[in-house]
């Protein structure tokens, strides 16, 4: 835990003044006060390239009136410059009449352990296994031209204050793991990246050797796209793997379910509630509450308790995510979703674990009822016009079918589709759900916060696959 | 207000000093501040008002061929004292690395020159408010616009760059900058686009109408869009679009991916990458340019660098470690480019539309599809189809796809180049990539 008040000339109470004093007609609003050490250590070309530590400390103080929010932050913790970021939010808000609304939801469930993962491991241990990566990869054959490798580690402490006093706060760890490889072979180079993370220490994904599986897994996708051909050009049906290809679901229908963008209706799904979104079948829900995952908070960064959130329930729009802010302003309550990637940032509804549950039907049906079409396994990133619907995502290791078999590789390629009906067009829902292996970070307006994702198998019946071979 | 040169040099000096006193036998520091205040409106009323104030230092420290660093944003004494004292210690249980050093005396900056990047200039809340009051009136003229957001931020910062060798130096930079983002809607489909402005200094900014109506109006263009099927037609890429064909150019010569082996472009230079006519320029020193600098990241001085010349490559960009490492010598682009811009063609952006009887005009992509390993591209797009240079009718959920190392070999430039961003290009042609669609 941090004590945010120890070496400042402000103290708890003039704090708790201040901040009263500025929101007493405000309809809502906060102190929130963020201390972060993480730590980088990057092996790449042979070497350790980098290892370096940051320490980050500061607050972010909001006020709330009607729809209006004003935003003041600093790294600054004093009298004088809480004071001034006070005087910002009251020159913004000047006439406000609201009634401050002190309700917050409690809750003692914890989702992970008040850990911080940097001081778990030498340095010394975590350069071995980064050298240990190294000469593995090294080790399995003259194609293997490039091995970078790196340990992300953070500890994350919050506490936000409100109106009157009422204190929350949080210690979040977070670790993550990398290894990408570059393979050549014939003078034609490709790269194979996998990961492993989530809220514990970096001995629960790499004790017992387990780097070792990391690095296979890498070191097998390079080795599948140097055998790749050009992919289609098209569209078609896409036979979709369990686990991290659900970014899917996250770009597709995820972020057209946040509130904000429902509530200023911008959103292709602003009119959708109740409605059929997607085939029967198909229940996607945003889980904050999964023990240690990535995506997983005991608070969001509102005070409010995470939850399970039914988004869609067998093919029906039940809930959007939902922020303290737009849940007031759209009559309902908060999902627990309001989150921000540092205290530089304002709080906005957010996915945390994005999850497709699993249906009754086996990859291998899947395979066998399409004719022509792409089987893809593996995703790098993923985008979505949340106005329009659009949405893409790019394969970083797919096969095409052909016949009901799955016929040779194919080269990474951007698949298009359309986020309102997309979910239509799934004939097939998997019984073999699979949770990401914790690697996801997801960006909205310039702010990127940890999540994870989650799906079964699913058959899509039509895709654009935007290959180069027509 | 931002904190002054003298603030900043004591605390870098301070760290400076206190590294060697720990066992450093070189370090580097930079010391910056950043105060930025935005004001945000929605639907022709207030939406959201944020300032920042964010003071950040980070230090390297080096001893012999030992390398390592940290970053804070709590300048206290206290603190900085155990972060240093944390970062020596990390310096020495790292391994060493041959190639880690600060740069070449000979090729720090000498001198300073005043690049016109700072206005002292201070916008108050209520003329941003003033400012986009009259952006969203012009924006939501329309019937079909129903969502209208619109964002002012008017930023000041100041850094110093100081290391053991004596380098110290730093100064001011201001922007100021207006978008607008608007929502249009019709019976079949809701799009949305906009239009942006930003400068060093405030009076060059974009009239509030003229940047509200070009949002609305580029929004409304794209109402009811059509798929296309699948095929290989010429497409061309709008200016605000077209910079990113340079900004994978700039990846993939970086001297880090061309030391690691990983660029479609290492050991390109001197050969021919681009059509015969095309030539690119790095000019950091051009007046209140939204990329200018008088030296990277390490203090290096940087100089025009003519990185492609009739299509020819001739430059990496080149920091002190890859530098070495290549035996190069840093061109002073650690951290990236400034002001990077192919220059224009010689046919107008009216005799580009018609070049083909029929085309497609880009003006979004989505998705990251671009593999500077491969040259593979492949991302989803949006724009307009072109028929005898006219634009017919909107497109989207398409994708266009390609490789880079064929895509550099077949365009043809406008001369319709403007300084808007940091990385710049007219209106781009491109032959022979392949569309899909249904």
């Amino acid at each position: 835990m941090s004590n945010f008040f120890e070496k400042s000339d402000l103290s708890r109470k003039e704090a708790e003044s201040i901040i009263s004093d500025t929101l007493q007609n405000c309809d809502d609003g906060e102190l929130y006060l963020e201390n972060s050490k993480s730590e980088s250590i990057l092996l790449d070309d042979n070497k350790i390239k980098n290892s370096s530590y940051n320490s980050d400390l500061g607050f972010g103080f909001r006020a709330i009136s009607d729809e209006v929010v004003a935003y003041s932050h600093s790294n600054e913790i004093s009298k004088n410059s809480l004071k001034q970021s006070s005087e910002n939010l009251k020159s913004t808000l000047k006439s406000v009449k609201g009634t401050y609304n002190h309700e917050i939801p409690k809750s003692n469930k914890k989702y992970y352990d008040n850990i911080n993962p940097i001081e778990q491991k030498s340095l010394n241990e975590k350069i071995k296994i980064l050298n240990d990566v190294n000469d593995y990869l090294r080790s399995k054959g003259d194609k293997v031209k490039q091995v970078t490798a790196n340990f992300l580690g953070e500890q994350k402490s919050i506490e936000i204050i409100r109106s009157g006093g009422e204190t929350l706060s949080d210690v979040r760890p977070l670790v993550r793991f990398n290894v990408s490889v570059m393979v050549e072979k014939d003078g034609r180079k490709e790269t194979g990246v996998y990961g492993v993370g989530g809220r514990q220490s970096y001995d629960s994904y790499l004790k017992d050797e387990n780097w070792k599986s990391v690095c296979d897994e890498a070191l097998r996708i390079a080795s599948v796209n140097l055998e790749s051909k050009p992919a289609p050009a098209g569209e078609m049906k896409v036979v979709l793997g369990p686990g991290w290809p659900a970014i899917l679901i996250h770009e597709a229908v995820g972020h057209g379910l946040e509130g904000d963008f429902n509530r200023k209706k911008t959103s292709a799904f602003y009119n959708l509630m109740g409605q059929k979104v997607a085939s029967e079948g198909v229940t996607i829900i945003d889980d904050g509450t999964i023990d240690k995952r990535r995506g997983s908070l005991t608070i969001d960064d509102e005070g409010t308790p995470t939850e399970k959130t039914v988004l869609i329930e067998n093919g029906i729009l039940k809930n959007f995510m939902q922020d303290r802010l737009n849940a007031r302003l759209m009559k309902t309550r908060s999902t627990g979703s309001g989150r921000r990637e540092n205290y530089r940032h304002i709080v906005l509804p957010r996915m945390r674990n994005t999850m497709m549950l699993s249906g009754k039907q086996t990859q291998e049906e899947m395979i066998k009822a399409v004719d022509k079409g792409i089987f893809a396994v593996s995703f790098g990133g993923g985008q979505v016009d949340i106005t329009s619907g659009k949405f893409v995502f790019n394969c970083t290791e797919a096969y095409e079918i052909v016949n009901g078999k799955i016929g040779s590789p194919i080269k990474g390629a951007t698949l298009i589709g359309d986020g309102p009906s997309i979910l239509k067009e799934v004939s097939m829902v998997g019984n073999d759900m699979m949770m990401d292996p914790g690697i996801g970070t997801c960006g909205k307006a310039g702010q990127g916060v940890p999540v994870g994702v989650a799906q079964p198998s699913i058959l899509i019946n039509k895709m654009t696959v935007g290959g180069t071979k027509l | 207000m931002v904190k002054d040169q003298d603030f900043l040099e004591k605390k870098a000096s301070y760290c400076l000093g206190l590294a060697k006193k720990l066992g450093a036998t070189d370090s580097s520091v930079i010391v910056d501040n950043s105060v930025s205040e935005t004001v945000n409106f929605r639907n022709k009323k207030l939406d959201e008002s944020n300032r920042s104030d964010d003071l950040g230092i980070s230090i390297t420290t080096y001893i012999g061929k030992k390398k390592s660093s940290i970053s804070s944003s709590n300048l206290l004494s206290d603190n900085l004292n155990i972060l240093i004292e944390k970062c020596v210690e990390t310096t020495k249980n790292t391994p060493e690395d041959e190639f880690n050093s600060l740069p070449d005396q000979d090729l720090l900056a000498k001198e300073v020159k005043d690049l016109d990047l700072y206005d002292d200039t201070h916008i108050e809340n209520d003329q941003k408010i003033d400012y986009l009051k009259k952006l969203e009136l012009a924006a939501s003229n329309d019937k079909k616009i129903v969502n209208t957001e619109s964002s002012f931020t008017q930023r000041k910062t100041n850094f110093v760059l100081a290391n053991s060798e004596g380098f110290c130096s730093g100064y001011k930079t201001s922007s100021f900058t207006a978008s607008s983002v608007t929502v249009a809607k019709d019976e079949k489909s809701m799009e949305r686009d906009y239009e942006y402005s930003s400068k060093c200094f405030l009076k060059d900014l974009d009239d509030a109408d003229e940047l509200g109506n070009a949002a609305a109006i580029q929004t409304i263009r794209k109402l009811s869009p059509k798929k296309i099927g699948s095929e290989k037609i010429p497409i061309i890429f709008d200016k605000r679009i077209a910079k990113g064909i340079l900004s994978t150019f700039a990846s993939a010569i970086s001297s880090s991916a061309i030391s690691r082996g990983t660029s479609f472009l290492k050991d390109k230079v001197s050969q021919k990458i681009f059509s015969d006519k095309i030539n690119v320029f790095d000019k950091p020193d051009m007046l209140k340019g939204l990329g200018s600098r008088n030296f990277d990241i390490e203090g290096v001085k940087t100089d025009t660098l003519k990185l492609v010349d009739q299509g020819i490559l001739k430059h990496y960009l080149i920091d002190t470690y890859n530098g070495k490492k290549l035996n190069l010598k840093s061109n002073g682009r650690c951290g990236g480019t400034s002001n990077l811009y192919f220059e224009n063609g010689n046919i107008s952006f009216k005799d580009l539309l018609n070049l083909n009887s029929k085309s497609l005009y880009i003006t979004e992509t989505i998705g990251h599809g671009s593999n500077i390993v491969t040259g593979d591209y492949s991302v989803g797009a949006t724009g307009f189809f072109v028929e005898n240079g006219e634009f017919k009718y909107p497109i989207n959920e398409i994708t266009i796809a390609g490789n880079f190392k064929d895509i550099f070999q077949n365009i043809t430039l406008a001369n319709d180049l403007e300084f808007k961003y940091a990385t710049n290009s007219p209106t781009i042609l491109i032959e022979g990539m392949v569309v899909a669609g249904k």
